[in-house]
């Protein structure tokens, strides 16, 4: 995983809650066997008309988020769906943070799995960057994971807070099946107290092959 | 020492390694895995040479992509056949046992977990899949985690998790006659918003849960997830031992004595507390129609649609007008009088023997509306389709025009071509109403399947309570 330490880019605002996982990577897309190439279909239906005609209407194809690199939010980003796919479709169209009062759970732990820092602020410093980035054209903060501060340039300075773990796994891009398996004696130890085989204690999971499904009849 | 809760049990009695400040490293006792979402993770050990470290205790099977129509046929899907075809690989490469589309047992993750008996209480199950949540009516810890975590719990066993908080959400009384789990569990989120369990771990108790079946409590905590809570639990009881008995993967006889011994220890001891409580009147919920782009927008089926200028959040104000639109429904329109295109009884919510029973029993000697596009029957699993079928349920719900179908996730997420079409409006069962959820354009209402059944045979919504054919008190 590639660190995260500081990064510093455009900012695009989506500026909807509640965004699922859903709308970011919608289910078609799910039949993909690679983490890759998932930027082409971030918000996918929002962000296209038939024929994968861009729609102008959609806030990531106006000219002046191009090449936006930073994601202001609102709140519940990430809900539903445990879909990773979100994440890296978010990582491969170029965002390398988030901005959002807050986020759901399973999304907020995908981010970190692959370098996004996904920042929580509050609903007014939220409020302020929309404000800010919609004034500004080509309007661009820095997020500094080092020092936990998102600044503007423009005299704006958010200072944020975020799991010292979290943080550390981060700016060093630790590997966090790694780091686990530093800890293998214990994983062990524990097996040797606690653990159960699953026993089948009845023959299970014969095939259908012999027999037509009976849906079969119906179709 | 205190007093724990069901939750605090399980975690502390899984806990491998921890230190302050650090997330915890717990042991997962049962990790079960799709073609949807694994084949990266595999992909993933493969790169960096590592092996799946206890395949015994990984269950795959086929769900999210499968055909639910003739299973003989080929695939025609070349990017199913892809997923197929590389979890076949990946399993019989790390020795994972998979359920397979021709399995007898194959069906919905989250449906044949339980069914066989992999599912138990006291146990740490994770899945790829945020409905993973199913598996907490049994008291066990369930929870649905990203592919990064998949490949993690493949290598390891293990997850590092930092705890939640707890909730209890207290159902008190008895529920009413044509009111199931899934409007106990929409009211839920209707009260708490889909984001309002956000870092809990929802624990249902109280008369109304204790009075409901296995399949209900899995309903229940299924869209757990819906209102932002990674898990939801009921506590072990004789409801659930009954359940369990004879099952496939449960002990026999004296092991299963032993075993039951242990699980009547997990439920939260008295003096417990928790983080927090909700407390909700069963007696006062009615059956539930969602009318908006997430199952919080819900309200009861006598109500009408909410005019978004009725919100006092400024947000809530936007997000019910732009659902609106994207429903293309008017404020102040009943419940009732909306016109449906398809009605779609399936899904890890709502597709299991009870759920088709219920359903059967509201269609019996009547007929799919002529107004109706389709009306889908997709059984959970293969298991449930065969003593559906014993029980002539298939027949029944054939004569009054619906389609009985083979197990799969079918038109809940339509990964297979079991869709809605842009614009369509369909009663679903399932558990997510998000923008184009069963299909680009698709306009979804989350239902019981006793409320999407009469929604059928109607052509629009329709309130159960006033057919002699609803079930749901005690």
């Amino acid at each position: 995983m590639e660190p995260f330490i500081k990064h510093t880019g455009v900012v695009a605002p989506i500026d909807r809650v509640n965004v699922d996982t859903d709308q970011m990577v919608p289910k078609q897309f799910l039949k993909l066997l690679t983490r890759e190439g998932f930027g082409r279909v971030l918000f996918y239906d929002w962000r296209y008309m038939p024929g994968e005609k861009p729609n102008p209407e959609f806030v990531l194809n106006f000219p002046r988020y191009k090449g936006a690199s930073v994601c202001l939010a609102r709140a519940n980003f990430g809900c539903g769906s445990s879909r990773e796919h979100a994440p890296w479709a978010i990582l491969d169209y170029g965002f390398h943070a988030i901005l959002a009062p807050s986020y759901a759970d399973i999304f907020y732990n995908n981010c970190f799995k692959n370098g996004i820092l996904p920042v929580t602020l509050t609903n007014a410093q939220i409020d302020e960057l929309f404000a800010r980035t919609e004034k500004n054209v080509g309007y661009t903060v820095t997020v500094d994971l080092e020092k936990q501060v998102v600044t503007d340039g423009l005299g704006l300075s958010y200072a944020f807070e975020i799991d010292p773990f979290r943080r550390d796994c981060l700016l060093k891009g630790l590997d966090d099946i790694g780091l686990t398996l530093v800890h293998e004696a214990k994983i062990s130890a524990f097996e040797e107290k606690n653990h159960r085989h699953p026993v089948m204690y009845e023959a299970v999971d014969v095939k259908f092959h012999s027999e037509t499904p009976t849906a079969a009849r119906h179709n | 020492m205190a007093g724990r809760t069901l939750y605090d049990k399980i975690w502390q009695a899984h806990v491998v390694r921890e230190e302050p400040g650090q997330p915890s490293l717990i042991y997962i006792d049962r990790h079960l895995i799709h073609e949807g979402t694994s084949p990266q993770a595999f992909a993933g050990l493969k790169t960096a040479g590592r092996k799946v470290r206890r395949p015994e205790l990984t269950f795959a099977v086929m769900d999210h992509s499968v055909s639910t129509k003739n299973r003989l046929l080929p695939v025609v899907d070349a990017d199913a056949r892809g997923q197929f075809e590389a979890l076949e690989r990946n399993c019989a490469e790390s020795g994972v046992h998979l359920f397979d589309m021709h399995s007898k047992n194959q069906g919905i993750v989250h449906i044949i977990g339980p069914e066989l008996g992999i599912t138990q209480p006291g146990q740490t199950i994770v899945c790829g899949d945020s409905h993973t949540s199913t598996h907490g009516a049994f008291g066990a810890l369930a929870f649905g985690i990203g592919t990064s975590e998949i490949e993690h719990v493949l290598a390891t066993q293990c997850l590092t998790q930092f705890g939640s908080k707890t909730m209890k959400v207290d159902f008190q009384g008895k529920r009413p006659r044509g009111v199931t789990a899934k409007d106990m569990i929409l009211a839920v989120i209707g009260k708490i918003g889909i984001a309002g369990g956000t870092g809990y771990v929802f624990e249902y108790t109280g008369e109304a849960v204790r009075g409901l079946s296995m399949e209900g409590r899995m309903t229940m905590c299924n869209m757990s997830i819906e209102g932002g809570a990674r898990a939801g639990m009921v506590a072990p009881d004789e409801t659930t031992f009954k359940y369990l008995e004879g099952r496939a993967f449960v002990p026999r006889g004296k092991e299963f004595e032993e075993r039951v011994a242990f699980w009547k220890t997990l439920p939260t001891d008295a003096d417990a507390k928790y983080d927090d409580t909700l407390t909700i009147l069963a007696s006062e919920l009615a059956p539930m129609v969602t009318w908006g782009t997430n199952p919080g927008m819900v309200t009861q089926v006598s109500e009408r649609v909410p005019d978004p200028a009725s919100f006092k959040d400024a947000v809530d104000r936007e997000a019910a007008t732009r659902a609106l639109t994207y429903m293309d429904l008017k404020p102040g329109t009943l419940i009732e009088d909306i016109p449906l295109d398809r009605v779609f009884i399936g899904s890890c919510t709502n597709s299991r023997l009870e759920d088709l029973r219920l359903a059967a029993k509201v269609v019996a000697g009547k007929h799919v509306s002529k107004s109706l596009k389709q009306a889908l029957v997709v059984p959970g699993s293969r298991a449930v389709k065969v003593e559906a079928e014993a029980e002539g349920l298939d027949k029944i719900f054939v004569a009054a025009g619906f389609e009985w179908r083979d197990a799969g996730c079918s038109m809940c997420i339509g990964m297979n071509d079991d869709v809605l079409l842009s614009g369509e409006r369909s009663a679903s069962t399932s558990n997510r109403n998000f923008e184009g959820r069963q299909g680009k354009g698709s306009r979804t209402h989350l239902v019981s399947p006793m409320m999407a059944a009469a929604a059928a045979i109607e052509g629009h919504f329709v309130d159960i309570r006033k057919w002699s054919a609803a079930e749901g008190a005690e």
